[in-house]
């Protein structure tokens, strides 16, 4: 952004006002188009998604009625939630009880803010994105928390405890399987880390070397703990704790959680994307920088959208893990790996200083070999179960 | 103290007081499958005690048999435990041919087995998939609930009702099977059976699932024969103990089935994974069954001629049945009025809410879901 500010600057708009005035306006400008043009837009698409993709595998119709395809599913929901009363109990801790939500939905819209949709669209390409961006995820547990401690309800009480100790634990294997990105790329910044890599997937920092690859795992995993998804939902398990620390939320402020849970979904792919995926990197298929940058949004998009679907996939299939359980996965296993993955990745620095391309090579061989064995699997169940088969995406 | 009209002992530590938590389980929570309370002390995520207060959903069903009479009280079965209602029909049936000493046609007989074998599969899909869905995975509850319908439609196209379905009369059933109805129900079998196997893929053996429901709520077979477990939940503590096989009813003792019972395949005999497995295993040799049944049908008549004023001779009879939930008892006594005089039912979810207490200790509370579920325990069975 700095740049098309620097340009404007040259050709002498702006004149009489301070060069950093005109950035941090031009900053505020863009991240508001950006929050109400794209991030609240997405959350009920995502939704609308997940339920369609829900329904698909779970051989039912799914929302078709509000709209084409019933993508505008969304819309109806949220003006069903406004029109709700907004109860807020008795017992309760009023602010602390009206604040949650917004802290939550705050913690969420401000990782946008050094997401890399594209090589010059990025609200700021801060020098510490990435820890910039663990810290704002991890705002979403004060909400959490806040919201069940001030609801004065038990069952509210043990789900904002249960995220407490989830989302702190998780905190530290995310961090972990960061450092070996970092440590190759050299940099924190998040349009530095994407610049490393490159378009093909060979490139890409998840087939860099089997470190990389277990640390893109291990990251995901964690994501997926810290936003609260299955098979890790235990804050809000329905079936033990009837919705966890959202359980006296009713309306708006329900909604409000469930945009924030939802948005989330995408942070996490375009984080891992940013991280492992090469980022927005297309081949230079043309001079015109507009459409460059457009067709760098567009796969930036889809690739964080397929980390979107496999966490919708994984929803769909898992159940829930216990709390101990939970524990013991974060700190026997995923920590004591992600260490190893940050040593590892140091010494094959130091054999490759720039990288070994046939590890790289037989890195993308073991990854489609596994994808291959996927799909011999589907076969085998389809063969076996005989299922009706639906391939129109449309119902 | 007192919190909630339950004395609760304060521990007093170095300058900290550490209390238990009442928590206050249902009646109205999501997991509990209708209206069950459970009183759970809790020390954070730890359970002390879960008691099970039940009484919720009691109707005095066996009051209403005393003033509706014994073709009557047919209807009124159905919802002692609607999940799976053939079999409460055939034991308020069998228990007033006892009575008055009717013999049931061969082919009515045919035709209850069929329709309660149907039934049962019913039931156990409701319960393997409501499982699933209380340990958190929402889609084999789904596939299961499909499968369900499947049947569900078959039943209705039997006697017209998709739940309550009054199909038995006292001394046979109300109606023949349909046209080409066999056709219909060994091709639905025949569809099942690779499913069952894909559901087993899909969650049975999923090392989260497996993590779970392994070495939880482990029941000895001392506990559950002292604490009167009937059905799948006794045959998981490694007892095979069925009523159709060991005190054989209707035409049980013609057919060839196993009995499935706990292996302790993944923890110890009688934990929750072997209880869900039981029922697995019991939808295959329900299917076994139903063709049976379909193979060896006779014609005849369905239905043996009873009056419509029906008035048995004084005295009282004691029949047992294997419900979806295990051996159900009903005990019918009658002064030779048009009314019963008493009845009794005993069913198997009440028996295993009184072990809940016992297993429950120490347990963590997403471990008494399990549990609960494990017991597959109906709330309208419980308190009728």
């Amino acid at each position: 952004m700095q740049e098309l500010f620097d340009r404007l600057l040259a050709n002498g708009w702006f004149a009489g006002l301070p060069t950093d005035v005109v950035y941090a306006s031009g900053m505020m400008v863009f991240g508001l188009v950006l929050v109400f043009g794209f991030v609240l837009p997405m959350v009920p698409i995502t939704v609308w998604l997940e339920r369609r993709v829900w329904s698909r595998i779970q051989s039912r119709i799914g929302p078709n009625r509000v709209g084409p395809q019933g993508v505008l599913q969304g819309i109806a929901d949220g003006l069903k939630n406004i029109l709700k009363e907004d109860i807020v109990p008795d017992a309760a801790d009023r602010p602390l009880f009206r604040f949650a939500p917004y802290l939550l939905v705050w913690g969420f819209v401000a990782t946008f803010v050094v997401i890399p949709f594209s090589s010059s669209l990025i609200i700021a390409d801060l020098n510490v994105g990435i820890l910039y961006l663990t810290a704002m995820t991890a705002l979403s547990v004060v909400g959490v928390l806040m919201a069940g401690w001030s609801s004065n309800n038990k069952w509210s009480l043990l789900g904002g405890i249960r995220s407490a100790a989830q989302v702190i634990s998780y905190e530290i294997p995310a961090g972990l399987a960061i450092i070996p990105t970092v440590l190759l790329a050299g940099t924190l910044s998040m349009q530095g880390i994407i610049h490393q890599q490159g378009w093909a997937p060979w490139d890409w920092y998840a087939f860099h070397n089997p470190f990389t690859f277990l640390a893109a795992l291990i990251f995901y995993v964690s994501a997926l703990a810290e936003a609260n998804r299955t098979p890790f939902d235990i804050p809000e398990a329905e079936s033990e704790l009837v919705a966890g620390f959202a359980t006296e939320y009713s309306g708006m402020r329900f909604a409000l959680f469930f945009l924030a849970e939802w948005g989330t979904l995408y942070v996490i792919g375009a984080v891992m994307t940013t991280l492992f995926l090469g980022g927005w990197h297309v081949p230079i298929w043309t001079e015109n920088v507009a459409l460059l940058n457009i067709s760098q949004f567009v796969v930036f998009f889809l690739k964080s959208y397929f980390w979107a679907f496999l966490a919708m996939w994984l929803r769909a299939t898992l159940p829930r893990v216990r709390v101990d359980q939970l524990m013991s996965l974060c700190w026997k296993y995923l920590v004591p790996l992600g260490f190893i993955n940050i040593v590892g990745t140091a010494v094959i620095m130091v054999i490759w200083p720039h990288g070994s391309s046939w590890l790289r090579y037989l890195m993308c061989l073991v990854f489609v070999m596994i994808v291959v064995q996927f799909f011999r699997r589907v076969v085998f169940h389809i063969r076996r179960a005989r299922p009706e088969l639906y391939f129109n995406p449309a119902i | 103290m007192s919190l909630a009209g339950y004395e609760v002992e304060v521990q007093r530590g170095e300058g900290l007081a550490a209390e238990e938590m009442t928590l206050n389980m249902g009646p109205q929570h999501p997991s509990t499958h209708g209206v069950l309370r459970f009183v759970v002390k809790a020390d954070g995520e730890v359970m002390r005690t879960a008691i099970p207060d039940i009484g919720y959903l009691h109707r005095s069903i066996e009051k209403i048999s005393e003033k509706v009479g014994y073709h009557g009280f047919m209807p009124y079965t159905d919802r002692v435990d609607y999940v799976s209602a053939m079999q409460c029909n055939q034991g308020w049936g069998m228990a007033c041919e006892r009575l008055a000493g009717i013999e049931v046609p061969r082919r009515g007989e045919f035709c209850r087995v069929l329709a309660c074998e149907l039934g049962r599969m019913a039931s156990h899909l409701l319960s393997v998939g409501t499982m699933v869905m209380d340990i958190g995975g929402y889609t084999p509850f789904l596939h299961a609930i499909r499968e369900r319908e499947k049947i569900n439609n078959l039943l209705e196209e039997l006697c017209g009702a998709r739940l309550t379905f009054n199909y038995m009369r006292v001394g046979g059933v109300a109606w023949d099977l349909p046209p080409n109805y066999g056709d219909k129900v060994v091709a639905f079998v025949d569809q099942f059976e690779p499913l069952v196997d894909e559901y087993n893929d899909l969650i049975s053996y999923n090392k989260i699932y497996v993590e779970r429901l392994a070495n939880v709520a482990v029941v000895s077979k001392e506990e559950a024969v002292s604490y009167n477990l009937v059905g799948p939940n006794l045959r998981a503590c490694g007892i095979k103990y069925d009523v159709r096989r060991d005190e054989p009813y209707s035409i049980y003792s013609e057919l060839d089935f196993d009995i499935p019972v706990g292996t302790g395949e993944m923890g110890q005999q009688g934990d929750c994974f072997d209880r869900y497995m039981t029922r697995i295993r019991e939808l295959k040799e329900c299917c076994k069954i139903v063709r049976q049944c379909l193979a060896m049908m006779p014609d005849g008549p369905v239905l043996a001629k009873v009056p419509r004023k029906f008035k048995p001779p004084a005295g009282d009879a004691y029949v047992r049945v294997e419900g979806s939930r295990g051996d159900m008892g009903w005990y019918v006594v009658s002064d030779g009025t048009e009314f019963p005089y008493r009845t009794k039912i005993r069913t198997g979810s009440f028996s295993a809410m009184s072990i809940v207490d016992k297993v429950s200790q120490g347990l963590m509370i997403a471990d008494l879901i399990a549990l609960i579920a494990s017991f597959d325990v109906v709330a309208p069975e419980v308190d009728r």
